[in-house]
């Protein structure tokens, strides 16, 4: 066991991170730490000891090597985005931010590849390829916003994972700096790297290994065309039922998304985006390619689709329709979150053919808390993204809200699925990572987190439960959670 | 057929305890390729068979690793569906544990992906003898770090796969095969050019003087592309892609060494080497002969890969590309947080791993 490192002397780390970066580069009065304080996930918050927003990758690298000398945690930010307080700050460390690396160094239209820095947005990688008739696969939700780097951290998916594969599909090479400082270099040009798979491992990783400082990703050339197949069914049954359908007919579609009757009505009100109110699910079925394959999957969905008695169907007729039919969907999160004060987002993966089942139980564990769950979520692969209506100003609702999650996250278990599909597992679901790993399977894990970070200092406290190694000084203080 | 888990595990655990180093084998198929030799006694894994789950509408098959490709192609095929990877078979011996081990895949991916992309969850045992179960059977799961991922080309050093649950994906509908005569240099280019259009390319080669172009997808996109494209169409659109699969063509003939660069897929060629087989749409090139090693690992660096020894030649020294001294020591970390007693495939990847 390591032995409690001693208190860190706070005016030595903030005199040695004077030197290193700019005086507007690092926030250490509490008020300007403020916008730092959580990611997208505030029900969980805290101060850092300061904050440091390097401009370069050589300021990052001293920014560890200081806190590494000084034992000093380091808790890693891209765009805090994130859902499950994966960077939270750690209130005795450093906030290392790397926001302001946002440089988009390189597209190469021949080799279709993209070498960017972390801080850059997922959308604007896309942006800058569309000139070269390329873009860049993964498209979560929050692409406006969310970095790159981030994305790398979460694996971040999207609405298009489904065809196009999720963050660790779709890079090449990353340069990364690990705890101590050290420059690393994984991947390059190639699709495969000779040693053992780290990107595989770094990827998703949640910044427990390594900080991110570029990313070299893969461009895919944008399809010619792109289609949405809309249809209303009268059960979430009938709903899941069709998208099993469309997978066994054989074709791949580039999104496939279910809403239920509460998201539907949210959506509508929200976009008016000409979604059956009447319905108890909707599917949005886009199909991408050329025109001839559009054409031709376009109406062999439309075919299932009635065929498991859809009750309304709707084909989109232009690019402008195509963008309307999925404003609803996008817009969704916050059109439900209109309904009540707060939402808190699930984000379980289940085999498509339980959809409907652990729907019908979702909502009759909701009814036991007294609570209400719109469903937005990606059908095509499983992954749900119940949306827990809450009032976070009420204890009794936070704390009902929280039991419903993780008894939505066990369930996703039993169904043959996982806690988390996309969004990580952060502070939020270390408490259910023991329903889907043995205790052995997380000493592995942990035993993997001490080859890349042995003094447990890179962003402590989140990702994997820590058991077997005594982590009390770097740990979070129990007040940092609540309920 | 039938689950061999806790022999396995039995055997890896006494190894541990007294030391004893193992060599993993499934169909021995890849015994003098892509690894270096390695001295172990025998682990085999070749009774531990049979698709343990397989629901074409969840487009997953989960499989014990000593089931061979040709029982799992099989068995998709029955449903239409199949590996997206297209790996080689090795004359029916290769078997799921030693392809993913390999990270073996065939000409459709860069556009398809490999075994490591389709990998969705892995049951393995670690050097200790542990039992120890990572992803699962859903397509998308970031709960723990990518365990399974990370067994693919880890060539067995950090645990004994026992199952794995793939993605698979529905068999294309139609298939084209178009070829052109052309130097490399052009085709290089053009292979690129193609790549960047979007349209339904599923293969790339250049083999002995010709351009081969594979279209697959829907019958309507295929043949419409076809017929922008030009050159000439194969009568069976599929003969040359599985051969080239299977090292089947007289290029991989004979017993001198055959070395693989993995890299850039629009670097230029070079002669410097002696003949050249392009695949994967430029992104994996073979040589034959014995190169000047430095030069060679200079080349595929320039492009920002690796060169590896895939077969023949001198097995007893390291057979791929050196690594940064930190990628290397956290390599040794991570072999030791997996197999403290380093009893599994020691060498087999590197000399020090």
């Amino acid at each position: 066991m390591n032995a409690p490192l001693a208190p860190v002397d706070r005016d030595t780390l903030l005199r040695r991170l004077a030197d290193i970066l700019a005086a507007q580069n690092l926030i250490i009065d509490a008020e300007g730490q403020r916008p730092y304080e959580c990611d997208a996930l505030p029900l969980y918050r805290d101060l850092p000891l300061a904050v440091a927003l390097p401009e370069t990758a050589e300021q990052a690298q001293a920014v560890l090597r200081t806190c590494h000398e000084l034992g000093v945690p380091v808790v890693p930010r891209g765009a805090g985005t994130g859902l499950t307080a994966g960077s939270m700050p750690h209130p005795e460390g450093v906030l290392l931010c790397l926001s302001k690396l946002d440089r988009i160094v390189e597209i190469d239209p021949l080799g279709r590849t993209a070498r960017v820095q972390p801080g850059v947005s997922n959308l604007a990688i896309s942006t800058a390829a569309a000139a070269h008739g390329l873009f860049y696969g993964p498209d979560p939700s929050s692409q406006i916003a969310c970095s790159i780097g981030g994305n790398v951290a979460a694996n971040s998916g999207g609405v298009h994972c489904l065809k196009y594969g999720l963050t660790v599909h779709n890079i090449l090479a990353l340069k990364l700096l690990t705890i101590e400082g050290e420059e690393l270099k994984i991947g390059g040009r190639a699709l495969d790297s000779p040693g053992l798979d780290l990107m595989a491992l770094l990827t998703g990783s949640e910044g427990l290994l390594a900080v991110v400082t570029e990313v070299m990703v893969r461009l895919l050339p944008i399809p010619e065309t792109a289609q949405v197949v809309m249809a209303g069914f009268a059960s979430v049954t009938d709903a899941g039922d069709a998208v099993g359908d469309v997978i066994a007919a054989g074709i791949v579609p580039a999104g496939l998304e279910m809403m239920d009757r509460l998201a539907i009505q949210a959506a509508e009100d929200f976009a008016q985006a000409g979604y059956p109110r009447d319905a108890e699910a909707i599917l949005l079925c886009e199909l991408d390619g050329t025109a001839e394959e559009v054409a031709q999957h376009g109406a062999t969905v439309a075919e299932l689709f009635r065929a498991r008695g859809a009750t309304s169907l709707e084909l989109s007729r232009d690019e402008a329709h195509r963008q309307l039919l999925w404003k609803g969907r996008k817009s969704a999160f916050p059109a439900v979150g209109r309904l009540s004060p707060d939402y808190y987002c699930m984000d379980g993966t289940i085999p498509r053919g339980q959809i409907a089942s652990v729907l019908h139980e979702i909502q009759r564990l909701a009814a036991d808390y007294q609570l209400r769950v719109a469903n937005v979520f990606h059908a095509g692969d499983g992954n749900l993204h119940p949306l827990i209506l809450f009032d976070g100003g009420d204890p009794d609702s936070v704390r009902r809200a929280e039991r419903l999650g993780e008894d939505i996250l066990r369930l996703s278990v039993r169904a043959g699925g996982c806690i988390t599909g996309e969004h990580g597992v952060g502070i939020e679901k270390l408490n259910t990572m023991p329903d889907q790993f043995s205790p052995e399977e997380l000493a592995q894990l942990e035993d993997i987190k001490a080859a890349f970070d042995p003094a447990l200092t890179l962003n402590p406290g989140k990702g994997v439960p820590i058991l077997k190694r005594c982590q009390e000084y770097r740990a979070l203080p129990g007040r940092h959670t609540h309920g | 057929m039938g689950d061999c888990t806790a022999a396995i595990a039995a055997e890896v655990a006494a190894a541990a305890a007294a030391g004893r180093p193992l060599y993993i084998v499934g169909g021995d198929s890849k015994r003098h390729l892509a690894g270096r030799d390695c001295d172990g006694g025998n682990l085999s894994v070749a009774a531990h068979t049979g698709v343990i789950d397989y629901h074409p509408r969840e487009l997953v098959i989960t499989a014990r690793a000593g089931t061979p490709l040709t029982q799992l192609r099989a068995t998709l095929a029955a449903e239409r569906q199949c590996l997206a990877f297209d790996p080689p078979d090795f004359g029916g011996r290769a078997t799921l544990g030693g392809t993913l081990a390999c990270n073996l895949n065939g000409p459709a991916r860069p556009w398809r992906g490999s075994i490591r992309d389709a990998v969705l969850g892995v049951t393995l045992v670690n050097g200790k003898g542990e039992t120890l179960r990572f992803g699962g059977s859903v397509m998308k799961n970031v709960a723990g770090y990518d365990v399974s991922r990370l067994q693919a080309g880890a060539l067995g050093t950090l645990g004994v796969v026992l199952e794995a649950s793939l993605k698979v994906l529905p068999v294309p509908e139609h298939s084209v095969t178009l070829r052109y005569d052309m130097d490399i240099d052009d085709a290089i280019a053009s292979m690129n050019r193609r790549a960047a259009e979007p349209r339904p390319l599923s293969g790339a080669a250049w083999i002995d003087g010709a351009l081969f172009l594979r279209l697959s997808g829907a019958e309507s996109a295929v043949r419409h592309t076809a017929g922008l494209w030009g050159g000439d169409t194969l009568a069976d659109a599929d003969a040359p892609w599985a051969s080239l699969r299977d090292m089947q063509l007289p290029f991989f003939g004979g017993d001198a060494p055959l070395w693989r660069l993995s890299m850039n897929a629009s670097s230029p060629a070079t002669d410097s080497f002696g003949p050249m087989l392009i695949d994967w749409c430029g992104a994996q090139r073979w040589v034959r002969g014995e190169p000047h090693v430095a030069s060679l690992q200079r080349y595929a660096s320039h492009g920002g890969g690796h060169a590896t020894l895939f077969r023949g030649g001198d097995r007893a020294g390291e057979v791929r590309a050196p690594l940064s001294s930190v990628e290397q020591r956290l390599q040794t970390r991570l072999k030791q947080a997996f197999d403290p007693a380093g009893v599994l495939n020691p060498g087999r990847l590197y000399s020090w791993l």
